[in-house]
């Protein structure tokens, strides 16, 4: 019997789905093992969070407040997580595989002895847990052998917790040792985007190289990104070639997303780049090469010059409306 | 100053990876190895760094079957100055990999560790984390850029995240993970292969590293992943809108 503890990450004060889904997968965790969902929030002024978090079927939540944690680093959360972890009893640590979520498990798993078990996508009923390998090209069954287990959860691979009963909080010290702190936050440039966001849209619309240049993506592909009122992606090699920003890169190293529909314009469909997005409920494809990878993953395929055929698009999506 | 940096053997990312039917692995045959992409953007950025501080030495490590040699030797090419092969027939998990590093990191001293955010085929991504845990260091991962302070003490680290970049200052020494637009990895020129040859390349055998190597997670089984359905080619913009609105009903 394990009791789970989640780390629940939040920003502009609120949890978003990627965070709700680490608790969802926390409590199916909790079930499998026969035991507890704990949850924590840590930071600077959370109470209100923690009481937020409470709500979703969460046991136990622990408000861990510090002016260490004010911004997270590495270092000053893996010494208040896995503090909390050993003096609660908590032998199973969850997060969802997110930026926040890859640079600090692997920490904690170390701090702890504990084992590791990354981006899973499936939890078994005998302690197993299935994760992609190879760019997806293997699923692997693991077992973590460690009394400490540290598993990170692909966010698309299950859904959000829903509010099901308040449970209770509690505030925690987080008993930071400062001086072995190494790490400290300059600061974060957010890409400013009113669209959806990429990991959580409904429908993504992703550009890649046949798109020549960044300004094609503003003036051909971002109106329908619009008229569908969808999130946009990329290939790497659009963001290699400074089109877009990085964080819009979809593949195996960038970011894995699963949307009801994925629209891919101008992208050849490199294993790496299916690894981000084959999941997807419905993909469409449109390239001038028939021979394009992309075609074998895609449910509706045409074959077309995207530069007639994306604003051909925008121009019938925006029919259906009326 | 010393930088130490890691690289791993792997099947080369375009190759088409098959599981055996049996589940104990994947197919090996006619499959080609190469030194993993995020490792050589490592190899690289310690090689600018060391071009643009003067005088720094460059070692390479890896952990893996002999054969891993040859990775290393093209580290060498490209201009790092001595490799060390801790050699291991039998695949090493991840965070064996991190205590094996911590222990070497320990004799060699070096002011910082540049390493491949992940390796693309156990895409992983937990060494550099462990190491700088193990070793109570700061750590950068997914680095996009590396500035030094004047004393060399810091450094401030761009890294790539969720919705936009960090900068995060760190104390050195510690462990940087290398991100895909960190640099673009030079070629090994036909000079560097040669003087390569010449270049120390030592073999540890892992029992004699000493540490403890037994594995903390074991993998049962591999499987393909599941088959997507074959779609269907349209002929038209129209078709294509109206089908995703009467069929698949997305939009």
């Amino acid at each position: 019997m394990s009791n789970v503890l989640i780390f629940a990450e939040h920003q502009h004060q609120k949890f978003s789905k990627i965070a709700l889904v680490a608790v969802r997968a926390g409590q199916i965790i909790a079930e499998k093992t026969g035991g507890e969902c704990h949850a924590a929030v840590l930071g600077v002024g959370i109470e209100g969070l923690a009481k937020q978090l409470a709500e979703y079927g969460v046991k136990h939540v622990y408000a861990v407040e510090d002016p260490a944690l004010e911004h997270y680093v590495a270092d000053a959360y893996t010494q208040a997580l896995s503090n909390l972890a050993l003096d609660k009893g908590l032998d199973v640590i969850v997060a969802t595989a997110s930026a926040v979520g890859k640079d600090l498990l692997p920490r904690v798993a170390a701090r702890l002895d504990g084992g590791i078990a990354c981006d899973i996508t499936g939890v078994g009923s005998d302690g197993t847990f299935e994760r992609p390998m190879y760019a997806g090209n293997a699923t692997a069954t693991i077992s973590i052998e460690r009394p400490h287990k540290v598993v990170s959860v692909r966010a698309t691979a299950f859904d959000a917790a829903v509010k099901s009963g308040a449970g209770a909080v509690e505030k925690v010290a987080a008993k930071i040792d400062r001086g072995a702190l190494k790490m400290k936050f300059v600061k974060f440039n957010e890409t400013k985007s009113d669209r959806p966001v990429l990991t959580e849209a409904r429908i993504v619309v992703s550009g890649g190289r046949g798109l020549k240049n960044g300004e094609n993506f503003t003036t051909v592909l971002e109106p329908l990104v619009d008229a569908m009122g969808a999130a946009m992606g990329a290939s790497r090699a659009a963001v290699d070639a400074g089109f877009v920003p990085n964080d819009l890169q979809v593949g195996q190293t960038g970011k894995v997303v699963a949307p009801e529909l994925y629209v891919a314009v101008g992208i050849s469909g490199a294993i790496q780049h299916l690894a981000g997005m084959k999941d997807s409920k419905v993909i469409v494809a449109i390239n001038k090469d028939e021979e394009a990878p992309i075609f074998q993953v895609a449910d509706y395929g045409l074959v077309a010059d995207l530069f007639k055929a994306v604003p051909e698009m925008k121009d019938e999506v925006e029919k259906l409306k009326h | 100053m010393k930088i130490l940096v890691t690289a791993k053997r792997v099947p080369d990312p375009n190759a088409t990876i098959k599981v055996r039917p049996d589940g104990s692995g994947i197919v090996t045959d006619n499959v080609k190895y190469v030194i993993n992409p995020f490792c050589e953007i490592a190899i690289e950025e310690a090689l600018r760094i060391k071009e643009k501080h003067g005088g720094a030495e460059v070692v390479l490590v890896s952990v893996g079957g002999k054969v891993a040699q040859e990775q290393l030797r093209t580290g060498l090419a490209m201009g790092a100055d001595r490799a060390i092969l801790v050699v291991s027939e039998q695949e090493v998990d991840p965070a064996v990999v991190a205590r094996i590093l911590k222990k070497l990191i320990e004799n060699e001293k070096p002011e910082l560790v540049v390493m491949g955010k992940q390796a693309i085929d156990d895409d992983s991504n937990v060494v550099g984390q462990m190491v700088a845990e193990l070793l109570g260091w700061a750590q950068a991962t997914f680095a996009s850029a590396i500035q030094f302070a004047d004393d060399k003490q810091s450094a401030v680290v761009t890294r790539e995240v969720d919705g936009g970049l960090e900068d995060l200052e760190i104390r050195l020494p510690a462990v940087v993970t290398a991100d895909l637009r960190l640099n673009e990895p030079r070629y090994a020129s036909l000079p560097g292969i040669m003087k390569a040859r010449k270049k120390e390349l030592k073999e540890i055998p892992i029992a004699e590293v000493g540490v403890d190597l037994t594995p903390t997670v074991k993998i049962r089984k591999l499987e393909p992943p599941p088959k997507r359905q074959a779609g269907k080619k349209v002929g038209s913009v129209e078709e294509l809108v109206q089908l995703l609105h009467t069929e698949a009903k997305v939009i």
